[in-house]
């Protein structure tokens, strides 16, 4: 059992204020990630959870029991450093075991604990070197395994494979995600990699500035953006956030008329804002764009990236206004052409002048991540 | 791979390189500087070596001639040598004790964010800008005077009878002296060190449950291990020639209990006017410091590659 809630916590540094009021609620053995760009204050928020940062108001609960001011070492928790942070004198197998050590753990207990945790890393032949002499990806095993050591409530990363090559990265990943499976602890998980965050997390946390953005299913996110932020943020490649101007505004939907004068009807539920004439956004995955020729869409093809199983084709819909289309196979498009497009309106996303995202009408519902 | 594998195989490659790059020999071009620096060492160290086997004695004439080993015998008969010795290393090791246990305090202490830490950093950084000769007698009239002294103000004040330093701890006066003006040195190496401690082996530290004594035990010392044996051997080599502090203090006294190896140099050369007793001396000392400086640098070399 180890759940997390934050209640209207907030942080700053003298006036400058990082973390500006996060509620969430974190239940027991979910994969959390925080999301954001650089600077958002994902790092601040991971680190008051361990109490290595001041909460400087709000209420942060472990296990329902207040934590504010419990130290660190108290709360149960083990974090995972960006840097690996290991102790570079210790050997791998006293980096591990050097919480144990100051507990008090006996030597055979402690040393039964190390090699359980090196079995599940496959650390077992590196116990005697000192982290210099390992690689980064053993590295990083090293500091998981020392997180593990301690049966933690609760696993903190942050970063932990922004320093590895790509191949490297993916594979850390899928070890990551099934430790989480076997260790059955809850996990919060910082990156600014939205496919880390699509690919491991139960919940994804977006910030922003602060702010959480949205919190959901990464499904949730992908089909049911709450703003043009999250919109924009989660998905590769990106979603297409083309300028609009709202027509008409019914029960059933919206008419939006697209650069270059095309019309399209959305059904979504129109918020306040969507008067008509009024600026809105229209956001449409690459995928839900095809090539039609009575598309309402219009353009000039500018770039094609051939990927082998699908194709992306960059269409110019407007002035600098560039569209991204996700074509299966190696489709017969070429620079230069011109292109019609059809848009798979139910899947389209509208947001008003206000950036908030109107509620779909007829998209199916995605299936909750269950455990 | 180790470095002297390493070496090998990396050594003929930039060896090739530099040949197909240059065509030339280089090393004529470094004869000169090399020649200068040579001149510069061998001749003072001939000529003590030749004075150390003469009699020449600038107060007598008539001793003149070959001494053989005889200003070297006298010497190593004498037993203010012997005294001579262990007074320097007294000094040069309870220096070293202090500069390095004060400097590494100072220099965790001042690498905590404070109001007014620049300044402080400076003042901590102060007394190495002070002449030895300064710090000397600053120390002697204005701190440790008996009468007149700072020390002796405070002990009085406090109903004591103020020490009368010089006469009652004379090499522990002296050592005092000396450390104040060499814990700056200690704190602005440890510092540099400490400032590049990485953050995040502390907070891994504090999320394993290090209490700070235990991280300063098990993070920041070995973190340090390193600077401080460079602090060592660096203060040694300065700390086997301390004298000024010496002259201005004590003169060597009482008696000979603040008589270091150069000052008993000084002392037999140009009190005495023994050249070939001081000069021998003065080869003492060399050899003397040739043994410290070898056992320093092989362990500075082995910390320094573990
Ligand atoms: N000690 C500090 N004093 C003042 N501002 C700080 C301090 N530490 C962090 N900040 C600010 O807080 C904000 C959030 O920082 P944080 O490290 O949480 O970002 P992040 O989301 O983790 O970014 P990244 O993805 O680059 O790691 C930044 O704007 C940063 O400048
Ligand atoms: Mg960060």
């Amino acid at each position: 059992m180890a759940t997390v809630a934050l209640s209207n916590v907030k942080k700053s540094y003298g006036d400058v204020s990082i973390i500006q009021g996060v509620d969430l609620a974190i239940q027991d053995k979910e994969f959390v990630v925080f999301v954001g760009p650089s600077g958002c204050g994902k790092s601040t928020l991971l680190r008051m959870i361990a109490g290595l940062e001041d909460i400087s108001a709000g209420e942060l609960r472990i296990d329902g029991a207040v934590a504010n001011d419990v130290p660190p070492d108290a709360r149960g928790l083990a974090m995972v450093f960006q840097s690996y942070a290991l102790y570079p004198h210790m050997t791998v197998e006293n980096n591990m075991g050097f919480a144990l050590k100051l507990a008090g753990i006996p030597k055979a207990e402690r040393d039964a604990k190390v090699m359980g945790a090196a079995k599940i890393l496959q650390l077992e032949k590196l116990l005697d070197r000192k982290p210099g002499q390992l690689s980064g990806g053993q590295r990083q095993r090293v500091a998981i395994g020392r997180a593990i050591v301690r049966q933690p409530k609760v696993f903190l990363f942050d970063e932990p494979l922004s320093n590895l090559d790509a191949s490297l990265r993916v594979q850390m990943r899928i070890e990551i995600a099934r430790l989480h499976t076997e260790l059955a602890t809850t996990m919060i998980y910082v990156t600014h990699d939205q496919i880390e965050a699509m690919t491991m997390a139960d919940r994804i946390v977006v910030l922003r500035a602060g702010r959480i953005e949205q919190v959901g299913t990464p499904l949730e996110l992908y089909h049911f953006p709450a703003n043009v932020f999250v919109a924009g943020f989660i998905g590769s490649p990106k979603m297409n956030l083309t300028p609009v101007v709202m027509k008409s505004a019914g029960a059933n939907g919206a008419t939006v008329v697209a650069p270059g004068g095309g019309e399209i009807f959305i059904p979504v539920a129109p918020t306040a804002v969507a008067t008509p004439g009024s600026a809105a956004t229209l956001g449409l995955r690459p995928e839900h764009l095809t090539l039609s020729d009575d598309g309402p869409l219009s353009g000039t093809v500018a770039v094609v990236e051939q990927l082998g199983g699908e194709t992306l084709v960059y269409v110019e819909i407007g002035d600098k206004i560039l569209v991204t289309v996700k074509l299966a196979g190696s489709g017969s498009v070429h620079v230069g052409d011109r292109v019609k497009l059809a848009v798979i309106t139910t899947e389209a996303n509208l947001f008003g002048s206000d950036e908030m995202a109107m509620t779909p009408l007829r998209r199916a519902p995605v299936a909750g991540k269950g455990h | 791979m180790t470095s002297s594998s390493l070496a090998r195989d990396v050594a003929p490659k930039l060896e090739k390189v530099r040949r197909s790059k240059r065509g030339v020999d280089t090393r004529p071009l470094v004869w000169p500087s090399i020649g200068v620096l040579l001149v510069w060492m061998i001749v003072p160290l001939a000529l003590t070596l030749w004075f150390s086997v003469l009699n020449y004695n600038l107060t007598d004439p008539t001793s003149t001639g070959f001494a053989g080993f005889g200003n070297y015998l006298y010497l190593l008969r004498d037993p203010a040598l012997a005294t001579a010795l262990l007074n320097t290393f007294l000094l040069v090791g309870g220096v070293l004790l202090t500069t390095v246990l004060l400097g590494t305090l100072f220099a965790v202490l001042f690498d905590q964010e404070f109001y007014g830490q620049g300044a402080a950093r400076l003042f901590v950084i102060a007394p190495f800008f002070v002449m030895p000769t300064v710090a000397a007698l600053v120390w002697k009239n204005l701190l440790m005077d008996p009468v007149n002294g700072l020390f002796a103000y405070f002990a009085r004040s406090i109903g004591l009878d103020p020490v009368v330093w010089f006469s009652d701890l004379p090499l522990t006066s002296v050592g005092i002296i000396v450390a104040w003006q060499w814990v700056p040195f200690a704190t602005l190496i440890l510092l540099t060190a400490m400032q590049s401690l990485d953050r995040e082996q502390i907070e891994a530290a504090r999320m394993d449950g290090a209490k700070a004594l235990a991280r300063f035990r098990h993070v920041v010392l070995p973190h340090l291990a390193r600077p401080v044996t460079i602090v060592v051997m660096i203060e040694t080599i300065f700390l086997l020639g301390i004298f000024a502090e010496i002259l201005v203090t004590t003169s060597g006294g009482p008696g000979d209990a603040t008589t270091n190896l150069p000052y008993l140099v000084y002392k037999t050369a140009l009190l005495q006017f023994d050249i070939g007793g001081g000069s021998a001396g003065g080869v003492i000392a060399i050899v003397v410091a040739n043994v410290v400086a070898f056992f320093l640098v092989r362990t500075v070399a082995r910390n320094l590659d573990s």
